[in-house]
């Protein structure tokens, strides 16, 4: 009765609450995530490119993933000569899981937080950073020449990236003084004297989080022209959707976490009429999640490809010396207007 | 707090399980080629020479090394962010020579070329 007493008298109950809510959770994420958002990615690119965009299957094409999604479960899964079988399966799995663990903290509406972690924004640094594990091992484990390159270049990438979003997220819990993601949006508006800090510190999150899914104008990891698709070049179908999941799964959790942290979460600019606070929750927090993630995807196809020189240039010489100065200023105006 | 993580686990577990799920269903129902050529790593139509495990470039490791050693700073930070406000003054002068040091090494690090990619 070691776990009985742990959980109180019902943790049967409780454990399937929680299996429940994780399965309820991954469902939302699969569809929500690339079901969806690669649908939207091609609807969007064909719009920005004046084209039409996958148009036959379904009304307007929309069924399109849902086929694409059928028909990988037809196709052989294989591992090249000389991988390293394990680590090559784990890799996708451990991708997608670490997308789905990053939605533990994400607050949804008032009350609907799977689990509000009193340090809610370093777990979710630390679980999004097993991503880069995922893509490193998936990489190596291919023995491609081109895989590893695109696995190295993607753990260089992601790292240094990860220092200046560490930053961001600083900034807000200085502002807070909490690292739950409920309480940070409880905070919000922030104080209007710290709103330049807290702008700069939101384009750090934008632009580090765009590199840290490997998105245009940061998909050196994959670069189609160099490196024939990078760390997933070897993976059969099944499994590459599993690294899809993960990354539009990972995008889909940054975007609410830039939601959560810099949009109000939650809150709306005014009350839903005839909606109760949950339904008018859940609205704005869906709504403002998809404009970011409809930003994230205008500008992956306005701008092109950065070198990577410049990549880890601009993450160590221009957004790690200005969000650590950013923090310092936030923090004497804090301490001085205090 | 237990609770707390073990939610976390579970998500870990049940997220595990259904990403294998369809994995299963390939196995179960996706046909089996038969050609061994499949299994040949593809580098763009080339037959492949060699291991992709041999030596890679340096720079890999220095940027390693470096996100290693702030990523460690950072961490010290998240305690100090949310009491600054408590302890204010004190915690912030604390804070500045804290990052300066960072800052020191930052710009260490910058002109002796380790943020260079060679």
């Amino acid at each position: 009765m070691g776990v009985g007493g742990l959980f109180g008298a019902l943790w049967q109950v409780e454990l399937v609450r929680m299996v429940v809510l994780a399965a309820v959770v991954f469902t939302f994420l699969a569809v929500g995530g690339p079901l969806f958002l690669v649908l939207a990615e091609r609807k969007i690119s064909a719009w920005i490119q004046a084209r039409v965009g996958p148009k036959h299957v379904g009304p307007h094409g929309l069924l399109q993933t849902v086929a694409d999604t059928l028909k990988l479960l037809y196709k052989e899964n294989i591992a090249p000569y000389r991988a390293d079988v394990v680590l090559f399966s784990v890799a996708p799995i451990l991708v997608a899981v670490a997308a789905l663990l990053d939605w533990v903290v994400i607050p949804f509406a008032p009350g609907w937080v799977v689990r509000d972690l009193n340090v809610g924004v370093v777990y979710f640094a630390a679980v999004s950073s097993l991503t880069v594990i995922g893509i490193l091992a998936g990489g190596w484990a291919s023995n491609n020449k081109y895989s590893l390159l695109g696995g190295l270049r993607s753990a260089a990438q992601m790292v240094s990236y990860e220092l200046p979003l560490g930053f961001s997220l600083i900034l807000v819990a200085t502002i807070t003084g909490s690292l739950s993601t409920v309480r940070i949006v409880e905070a919000q508006p922030y104080p209007a004297y710290l709103y330049p800090s807290v702008v700069v510190a939101a384009v750090v999150f934008l632009v580090a989080a765009t590199a840290e899914a490997n998105r245009i104008p940061f998909d050196l990891p994959e670069a189609e022209a160099e490196l024939v698709a990078g760390y997933f070049s070897e993976y059969t179908p099944m499994r590459f959707a599993l690294f899809q999941l993960g990354e539009y799964g990972s995008l889909l959790a940054s975007s609410a976490l830039f939601t959560t942290l810099f949009l109000g979460g939650w809150k709306g600019p005014f009350q839903l009429p005839g909606a109760g606070p949950v339904v008018n929750g859940l609205v704005w927090f869906v709504l403002k999640t998809y404009a970011v993630v409809f930003f994230l995807m205008w500008v992956r196809w306005t701008y092109p490809r950065f070198r990577i020189d410049q990549l880890l240039g601009l993450s160590w010489k221009v957004l790690l010396p200005v969000s650590m100065v950013n923090l310092l200023v936030a923090g004497l105006l804090m301490v001085v207007v205090r | 707090m237990p609770l707390d993580w073990a939610y976390v686990a579970v998500f870990a577990l049940v997220g595990a399980g259904m990403a294998a799920l369809p994995l299963g269903l390939v196995w179960l129902l996706a046909p089996r080629s038969q050609y061994p050529q499949k299994r040949v790593a593809y580098e763009s139509g080339i037959i492949p020479f060699g291991e992709a495990w041999s030596q890679f470039h340096v720079r890999y490791y220095l940027f390693g090394l470096a996100f290693l050693l702030f990523d460690i700073e950072v961490i010290y930070m998240y305690p100090w962010a949310v009491v600054l406000r408590e302890l204010g003054g004190f915690a912030f002068v604390e804070m500045l020579i804290f990052l300066g040091v960072l800052g020191v090494g930052l710009a260490y690090a910058w002109g002796k070329g380790a943020l260079e990619w060679v």
